[in-house]
């Protein structure tokens, strides 16, 4: 009973003991760890959207080369940009353009555009249309058009489900519909998976989203009648697509720059980026830059 | 070689009496280990409370920086009803109004309290008092494994479920204060339960028998004494539900509609501090005021949080003293 | 109206409200374990996740979330334990104390994500973790404080002070009598409050999106050095549990069984914590039989 006892009194010591010093040791460790081996491991923030694309990328390029550590996680394009001017990361993944967000210097960053995302708005699917003109669809967002009758559909309201302010997904659609206007307050939501079931489970509501999460549980809509495709977004017929970038402080390291050249690589655009969703940086006909202008790629 | 001898004698007893003596100067193993128990207890309250006062540190000065870097006024903070924090109004202030989404946290939390409360009552009385066997270990057992279920799960199911059915029955898009109570009722019944049930399993089982020798019905007991001398642990109970309503954030936020509206009825679409905080957070850049502004908000739902806490103390002291005299 | 029949009465309102959350209950779990476990299988149980494929397993998610919780319960259970022991053995009654109490109980009802970026902040970036399983497991720890003190205090102090009186007039000092008498004594109150704590590290995503991160890189389940970057054991390495799989698969997910897959985790993750609860309780009962005298 007494040794119980005792032995219960140590661990208990020993656990606060082990905490207080799991707190120094680990610190210690870590920062030597992070100088002698700041090449090794490459940590890569931001973008909830981009990390699936990157992550499986950094697996396969491990599974290649056993030296590299890289760790991909989310977090979000602020997150991503700020870690990434900070130093305290060595990729910050974004949805949208440096210069397009607030409190960062983007002359310290360097841009690697590694895909782009196409967007195209989706309704559900009781509300009988299929197209609309840029115009129409910028007066539902503003709030002017409320009634899908107006647009030559079923005589039902208008539930407008925008993207939260700041997202990358938001930006491109504003930069492409509204026109300076901004967008009648309403229901906010930060994912595409969860746009997509409240779409699909909402009579007369409409959204956005990028192609990959589009399917048969919605309907996605042709701006005068050009519909939302890979081949129509890579000649700018399509309006509304973004980068997906990831940024590095200043020029990259070598072992950075040997992954970044890897998910650049023709193999992993042709394959890769295409199974994820996304549209592949070298089939681009046109490019744009962060104030919106697109020019002929030649 | 006598006298030697006598002198070792007598220098041994010395000996022997100056061990006897340190043994009883110096502290027995029971009261080092009492010392150590003791210091080891202080030392565990003490982090707790440096790592609060850390955290209570780190978000009171982010917070205050929109007042005191960017100069926001703090009655335009909390009186303001526009939240764009990167845009400008007219006339050049920012707008970071966060009238909408205080009202809507103060407004689901305090249904959904409101409404788990006397389930978590009937659920620990019926618990402790009507049939406290078999089955009600499968009911502690079940109630338990919610709190285990990923709040997103909540949230979809709520959007499957509870979202059409408000649809439904009173009309709009289904969004709204209502189905954020609704989701949240569920979420903390069992945090409230499972303390309400301890609670009421600490009151002695004498009280119990003495009201029911003096001819008290079961109700009688359960209203009058049981109850009654539990109150402070069920308003603890209730506390923490209302903690957890207001820190929750993704469940909530797929099914109030998520949108920074004064909310003028209980199925329009609103928003809680904790949603926007966590929908944004993500995009912006540290430093800047769309930053500072969501940390305002934490600081706001922390002082909230507060200031509920004080108020059921206050009803639980004051029902006490009524009771009492 | 009469006693007797405000007595019938209000039982009767007691059954008719526990129906209701059975009801709820049952309806809650029946719909989760009924879209979920037609999805679980061998091979999913065993397998890794598939980033754009269909047929992606959560065997490297499943084990992250158990072995996250076991870090959690070494940090937090000697914190909770000892400053729930001094709040109920120690502490005067007095308005510290109550500052104290207000505190922790205020703490509790931080956002998750707010401490996911105060252990962001502080752990992964300042002392240099990186996104770790012991970064997620620190960050777990300040969430279950406030809950898991505040259950063992509650279950100190409704250990009935004769039983400290008799352990004093034994002659047993302070320390003695709290350890061998009234923590035994407390013990089922404990492990109810181990298993709510542990129901919220399972069920946690937004701190851990920060600290734990949300990718779970392949791992060697036969390198049992903990200090080895391949190792299942190292606590430094980034670890995807269960619960924010789910949440990544529900939001950003894009593959074609995405959905299935979330259901089946969610149901996978239910059974795991019923396992778990049982365990804990039967350990306790066991542990409480054998040290004290209860039968």
């Amino acid at each position: 009973m007494f040794n119980k006892k005792r032995i219960f009194t140590t661990v208990a010591a020993l656990g606060v003991i082990a905490l207080g010093l799991a707190a120094c040791g680990s610190n210690s460790k870590s920062s030597s760890s992070n100088s002698s081996s700041s090449q090794a491991k490459i940590t890569a923030v931001g973008s909830t959207a981009l990390q699936p694309l990157v992550e499986k990328a950094a697996s396969n390029y491990q599974s290649k080369n056993s030296s590299a550590n890289i760790s991909v996680q989310g977090g979000g394009s602020g997150t991503g940009l700020s870690q990434v001017q900070e130093g305290s990361v060595q990729i910050g993944n974004s949805d949208i353009f440096a210069q397009q967000q607030k409190g960062i210097d983007s002359k310290k960053l360097v841009d690697h555009q590694v895909a782009v995302v196409g967007i195209a708005p989706v309704v559900n699917k009781d509300v009988g249309v299929k197209n609309v003109s840029m115009d129409q669809l910028r007066q539902i967002f503003t709030g002017k058009i409320t009634n899908w009758k107006q647009v030559g559909g079923k005589n039902e309201k208008i539930t407008i489900v925008n993207r939260v302010k700041g997202s990358g997904t938001r930006a491109t659609f504003e930069a492409a519909v509204m026109n300076g206007q901004s967008a009648i307050k309403s229901q906010e939501q930060d994912s595409n998976g969860t746009v997509q079931k409240i779409v699909s489970s909402t009579p007369g509501a409409i959204s956005y989203l990028s192609f990959s999460y589009i399917n048969s549980s919605l309907q996605e809509l042709s701006i005068d009648n050009v519909t939302p495709t890979s081949a129509n977004v890579e000649t700018n017929k399509w309006k509304i697509w973004s980068y997906e970038h990831m940024y590095t402080k200043g020029q990259p390291n070598k072992t950075t720059k040997a992954f970044l050249k890897y998910i650049d690589s023709t193999e992993q655009q042709k394959n890769l980026v295409k199974k994820m969703g996304y549209i592949s940086i070298h089939d681009m006909k046109v490019s744009k830059n962060a104030n919106n202008q697109v020019m002929e790629e030649h | 070689m006598e006298m030697q001898g006598e002198k070792n004698i007598s220098k041994h007893l010395v000996r022997k009496q100056d061990s006897i003596q340190s043994k009883f100067i110096k502290p027995s193993k029971a009261t080092r280990e009492d010392q150590l128990g003791k210091l080891i207890c202080y030392l565990s309250i003490g982090m707790i409370v440096a790592l609060v006062v850390c955290i209570l540190y780190f978000i009171t000065s982010r917070g205050l920086a929109t007042f005191i870097q960017n100069h926001v006024g703090i009655w335009q903070f909390i009186s303001g009803s526009s939240w764009n924090p990167g845009m400008v109004d007219g006339s050049g202030n920012p707008q970071v109004g966060a009238l909408p989404m205080i009202v809507t946290s103060f407004g689901v939390t305090l249904l959904a309290a409101l409404l788990a409360t006397p389930f978590a009552i009937a659920m620990a009385v019926f618990m402790t008092e009507i049939a406290p066997q078999r089955g009600t270990k499968a009911l502690q057992a079940v109630t338990e494994l919610l709190v285990g279920i990923p709040s997103v799960v909540y949230g979809f199911i709520g959007l499957s479920v509870i979202v059409p059915a408000v649809r439904h029955l009173f009309g709009g898009t289904g969004f709204g204060i209502l189905s954020g109570t609704l989701v949240l009722f569920v979420m903390i019944l069992p945090t409230v339960t499972s303390l309400s049930v301890d609670s009421l399993r600490a009151v002695p089982i004498h009280y119990r028998q003495a009201s029911l020798a003096l001819g008290a019905t079961r109700w009688q007991t359960i209203r009058k004494v049981v109850l009654k001398t539990a109150t402070p642990g069920v308003l603890t109970a209730i506390v923490f539900g209302m903690a957890r309503a207001f820190g929750e954030a993704l469940a909530v936020q797929m099914v109030i509609g998520n949108a920074v509206l004064m909310p003028h009825s209980l199925v329009s679409p609103a928003s809680t501090l904790t949603s926007q905080l966590t929908t944004q957070i993500g995009n912006t850049v540290m430093g800047t005021l769309p930053n500072n502004a969501l940390w305002s908000l934490a600081l706001v739902l922390l002082l909230m949080s507060l200031f509920f806490n004080l108020t059921v103390r206050f009803i639980g002291n004051w029902g006490k003293r009524k009771y009492e005299s | 109206m009469n006693p007797k029949r405000t007595n019938q009465i209000a039982t009767g309102l007691i059954y008719v409200l526990v129906a209701i959350v059975v009801l709820i209950l049952a309806g809650l779990l029946g719909y989760i374990l009924v879209n979920g476990v037609p999805n679980i299988s061998w091979h999913f149980l065993t397998s890794g996740a598939e980033a754009f494929s269909a047929g992606g397993g959560i065997r490297d998610q499943l084990f992250n979330s158990l072995y996250l919780l076991v870090l959690t319960l070494i940090i937090s259970l000697p914190i909770a334990l000892g400053a729930g022991i001094y709040l109920s053995e120690y502490a005067a009654d007095n308005w510290v104390t109550n500052v104290i109490r207000t505190m922790i109980e205020v703490l509790s009802s931080l956002p998750s994500v707010v401490v996911g970026l105060f252990g962001y902040l502080l752990f992964v970036i300042k002392f240099g973790f990186g996104f770790s399983i012991l970064a997620g497991a620190i960050a777990l720890t300040f969430f279950n404080l406030p809950l898991l003190t505040r259950n063992i205090e509650e279950s100190l102090h409704n250990v009935s002070n004769l039983q400290r009186e008799a352990g004093l007039s034994l002659g047993l000092s302070n320390w003695k009598t709290i350890s061998g008498i009234v923590l035994p004594a407390a013990l089922p109150g404990i492990i109810t409050g181990v298993i709510l704590c542990s129901g919220r590290v399972f069920g946690e995503a937004a701190a851990l999106i920060y600290t734990a991160g949300q990718s779970a890189p392949t791992v060697n389940y036969l390198n049992f050095n903990p200090l080895s970057a391949t190792s299942f054991l190292n606590p430094m390495r980034p670890a995807e549990t269960l619960a924010v799989h789910i949440w990544k698969l529900n939001t950003e997910g894009i593959t074609p069984d995405a959905h299935l897959i979330s259901s089946g985790a969610s149901a996978v993750l239910i059974i795991v914590i019923l396992m778990f609860n049982l365990g804990a309780r039967a350990f306790g009962n066991l542990v409480y039989l054998k040290m004290t005298a209860v039968k």
